[in-house]
């Protein structure tokens, strides 16, 4: 059985300019163990897609349709009541810059015990005891459970993050750009450990981020999205060799390869699309390389590319 | 907050105690002329009363003398001598400590109580029709000057509804048989010194906590709360007040000089016998040692208080305390 | 925030425009007021005329002294703005001049001065007033230099913080590179940016000041000779007119008074709401 399955998900936000489809007709999957990139420019939609998972979304947000099927079970059916249980203990999520993610006047110690006493049947002594051992498994010294947010740097507050979202064992860790605002040799380190837990306690694991190559080290599959849609998804390597979707191509031609030689990247032009206005056609058209007439009048489909690999583009299996 | 932030606090603290008992020791003294003329003036000015303030000043003295004659008498205690109560100004100021705090005390408290309460409820409830009306009425709480307030209640409660007595802490001429019936008394007096001041405290902390609330409720780490999958009420009381609470504790601490102007206009309307009173009492009758005394007093309590609750709040907040 | 887009927001702000209009009206009413008026303020009637209730010939009857009172609240509305401008003005002035001295220059400069503000800040504000009046007497002119120099503190403040942040964009720093001087900067690229914030910082030192010239007043310690809102009420208090129910009397001035400070609060709250964007949509 596959961990997560999210099949034509829809996501609505309810803005005074209207409604606006921060993601649309969404769908991938991710069997347990794996990792999953989600990848895409800011504001196409993909933290939209990992809040609908556990359902955090600001109350102008509404999940208007699909699936999300986490071990057979569509958690959109479920009620309030029922999701606050799952939360954390099936699927937990680290925040994009922990600055803020973490309260300032609770002792991290604290705040990784509340979880666990929440979720499970034991006393507050042995969550701070289970507290300690995450953080010998994040690789940190256990006594400074005992500290404040304020009094870590900015990678130890990570570190703290993910023993947090890892305290109820969750079988699904959502990680939201976890590195984005950090440095780059703490960035790696980061990653390390999250590709060693993962393997430890097979865990599944979405990363969410913009940085293309971040995926190609941690993923085992990879989903690229556009303006709220999934546009291409499948293993890593089929996504980085053969690319099917334009956009992909573009994106991969932003991050320089180190070995080749020297190109200058060139950005994509244009602007994404306006999502309160009804668009017919492929979204990507506007900026598109390899656009035809078909894209401005008709949506493409998801089709299959390769070995478990889509995409959704007219010009799919063309030379 | 390690000892040497808090001894350079304390150290602050004292240099404004310092500035302020030179400003008062200078205040009579700048004008040109005898200082005593101005008392002179004062038709309730005896020429012995004069005479001992001459002396007590050492105004006959050279100027340092007087400045050092005036610090000395400050530290035995002695403020001079009221034209007014043709007593010791020590001693007229002490016995009106008491019912001040009290009555000042029991507002705070209400007010702190309840404001918190409303801002809470508001904040949770933002946008509702009670949020809109919790603005409003700290809006116009805030416009409000406080004696006209107390004199809009003295008209309802004890005119048209006699339901108050007007003045006083305790009814003239009566024998209380019990403890319970002065009690009683006392309180019937309190109720409307104590809701007017509470009712323009309760508008502004009200205010505050709602904006203040609303903040931290946009914060990350509640986010993170919820996906921990706890309840809203749990997050509100465990995760949003604690970090609410302390921006409120620095409103209530910068607000100290705004209550004891309050306290001076209430216990003004309501003959109420604290130092608020007797500071308008000693301004009407130019009685200036009174005056003086009174000032210095309040001004000192209110700079320690200040220096006090900053303190404090370094030991509540993580982030100061280091 | 630029000026004009800044006014454009007010404009369009539904509180700002309240508060702004009542302000108008209060503000014609006190300049053009008196002269339209039958009544003389000061003038005593006959002792039969005390404390009539509201009539067609006094609208809003008479008071301890036979005066009437919307005569009275009319004139006095002039002197309790004359006042809370004048006051404010102080204040504004050497507030954003201190926070500006003090933002600008920092270290010695910005500590002294600091120190100094925060003296201010922390002295209660009514006794202290109470005391400078008693001492230096109860002059028109006297109110408003007891008012204008208490009330500086929170504006110098302000003024300082958002000096701090203006001094380090770079068309600052291009300035000194070019060797502008201390002034020119100051006056010609920190004030212009630190201008909308002061002006909406005027609108809460305003409201604070009449509320201040209010209950000194009431307290006794206005000019007996010329009668605002507050000494209206302190009359009315000393004359029993609460006793006596003359609500005519004992109302309207405080009405008056709590309308205007409401304006400026209001205000205040809308620019706050403008020169903030997080605040939008509270």
């Amino acid at each position: 059985m596959t961990l997560l399955e999210v099949k034509h998900l829809r996501t609505y936000f309810q803005t005074s300019k209207g409604l606006y489809k921060a993601v649309d007709d969404t769908s991938f999957d991710l069997d347990h163990g794996e990792a999953l990139g989600l990848v895409g420019e800011s504001g196409c939609g993909k933290t939209t897609c990992a809040l609908s998972i556990v359902r955090l979304l600001p109350k102008e947000g509404k999940i208007h349709g699909g699936e999300i099927c986490l071990e057979g079970t569509d958690l959109v059916s479920l009620g309030d009541e029922e999701i606050r249980s799952r939360r954390w203990k099936e699927v937990s999520i680290i925040f994009q810059g922990s600055m803020n993610a973490l309260n300032p006047v609770m002792k991290v110690g604290d705040q990784i015990a509340e979880a666990i006493v929440l979720h499970e049947k034991i006393s507050k002594q042995e969550a701070l005891v289970r507290a300690g051992e995450l953080f010998e498994l994040v690789e940190m010294p256990v006594d400074r459970i005992n500290n404040y947010p304020h009094e870590f740097s900015g990678g130890m507050k990570q570190r703290v993050m993910i023993a947090i979202a890892l305290a109820c064992k969750p079988k699904l860790v959502i990680g939201d750009e976890p590195t984005t605002a950090l440095d780059v040799m703490v960035q790696a380190q980061i990653l390390n450990l999250l590709e060693k837990l993962r393997k430890e306690l097979n865990m599944g694991l979405i990363l969410i981020t913009h940085d293309l190559s971040i995926l190609a080290e941690t993923c085992d599959r990879i989903a690229v999205m556009y303006a709220g849609k999934i546009v291409e998804f499948g293993p890593v390597e089929k996504v980085f060799e053969n690319t099917a979707h334009p956009y992909t191509e573009r994106l991969i031609a932003c991050f320089p390869h180190i070995g080749k030689e020297k190109i200058i990247p060139a950005s994509i032009e244009g602007i994404p699309p306006n999502l309160f206005e009804p668009i017919s056609g492929c979204l990507f058209y506007p900026r598109c390389h390899k656009a035809i007439p078909l894209c401005a009048v008709q949506e493409p489909e998801m089709e299959k590319t390769g070995e478990k690999h889509f995409a959704s583009c007219h010009r799919i299996g063309e030379a | 907050m390690s000892k040497r932030i808090i001894a350079k606090k304390l150290m602050y603290a004292l240099i404004t105690i310092l500035i302020v008992l030179i400003f008062n020791y200078l205040l009579f003294r700048v004008l040109p002329g005898d200082p005593l003329a101005m008392m002179m003036r004062n038709p309730r000015a005896t020429p012995d009363q004069i005479e001992a303030v001459r002396r007590l000043y050492g105004l006959d003295q050279a100027w340092y003398v007087q400045f050092f004659t005036y610090f000395k008498h400050l530290l035995e205690g002695n403020l001079g001598i009221s034209f007014v109560y043709k007593a010791p100004v020590a001693k007229v100021v002490a016995s009106k400590i008491l019912p001040t705090i009290l009555m000042v005390g029991l507002a705070e408290i209400i007010a702190i109580l309840v404001g918190i309460l409303i801002g809470v409820v508001a904040a949770w409830k933002r946008g509702t029709k009670l949020d809109v009306w919790t603005l409003g009425f700290s809006l116009v709480t805030y416009s409000v000057p406080t004696f006209w307030l107390g004199m809009i209640l003295v008209v309802l409660f004890c005119v048209q509804l006699r339901l108050f007595p007007t003045s006083g802490m305790l009814t003239p001429g009566k024998n209380f048989i019990s403890t319970a019936a002065l009690i009683g008394d006392l309180a019937r007096h309190l109720v409307l010194p104590v809701l007017t001041m509470s009712l323009v405290l309760i508008g502004e902390y009200a205010l505050t906590m709602r904006n203040t609330l609303i903040d931290v409720l946009s914060e990350d780490y509640i986010i993170t709360a919820r996906a921990k999958g706890f309840r809203e009420r749990y997050i509100l009381l465990k995760h949003a007040l604690p970090n609410a609470m302390l921006p409120m504790i620095t409103i209530i601490a910068i607000n100290i000089g705004f209550v004891v102007a309050g306290a001076i206009q209430v216990e003004t309307i309501f003959s109420w016998p604290g130092l608020g009173r007797l500071m308008y009492e000693a301004l009407g009758a130019r009685d200036y040692p009174l005056l003086q005394g009174v000032f210095l007093l309040v001004t000192i309590s209110v700079v320690l208080a200040n220096v006090l609750a900053d303190i404090s709040y370094a030991y509540i907040d993580p982030r100061v305390k280091n | 925030m630029k000026i004009k887009d800044f006014g454009k927001a007010i404009f369009k702000n539904k509180l700002a425009l309240t508060g702004t209009v009542t302000l108008l009206i209060f503000i014609l009413v006190a300049t053009f007021g008196p002269l339209i008026l039958p009544f003389s303020t000061m003038q005593f009637g006959e002792v039969e005329d005390i404390l009539l209730s509201p009539s067609f010939a006094h609208l809003l009857g008479t008071d301890d002294m036979g005066r009437d009172v919307l005569a009275n609240l009319i004139s006095g509305a002039r002197i309790s703005l004359l006042i809370g401008a004048v006051a404010t003005a102080i204040s504004m002035l050497i507030g954003t001049l201190i926070g500006i001295l003090a933002g600008y220059f920092g270290k010695g400069i910005d500590n002294l001065l600091m120190r100094f503000t925060d003296f201010f800040l922390v002295i209660p504000w009514l006794p202290l007033m109470m005391v400078l009046a008693a001492i230096l007497g109860t002059s028109l002119w006297n109110i408003i230099f007891v008012i204008g120099i208490t009330g500086w503190a929170g504006t110098a403040r302000v003024v300082r913080s958002q000096t701090l942040s203006v001094r380090e964009r770079q068309f600052v720093e291009r300035s000194v590179s070019i060797g502008a001087g201390h002034a020119h900067i100051m006056f010609r690229h920190i004030l212009p940016n630190v201008f909308p914030l002061v002006f909406a910082n005027t609108v809460l030192v305003a409201a604070v000041a009449i509320i201040s010239e209010t209950t000194l007043s009431f307290l006794g310690l206005g000019d007996p000779t010329m009668a605002s809102w507050g000494m209206m009420l302190h009359y009315a208090f000393a004359g029993g007119a609460t006793a006596a129910g003359a609500y005519w009397y004992y109302l309207p001035p405080g009405i008056c008074v709590v309308l205007v400070v409401l304006s400026f609060t209001l205000l205040g709250y809308a620019f706050d709401e403008i020169l903030n964007p997080k605040l939008r949509g509270r």
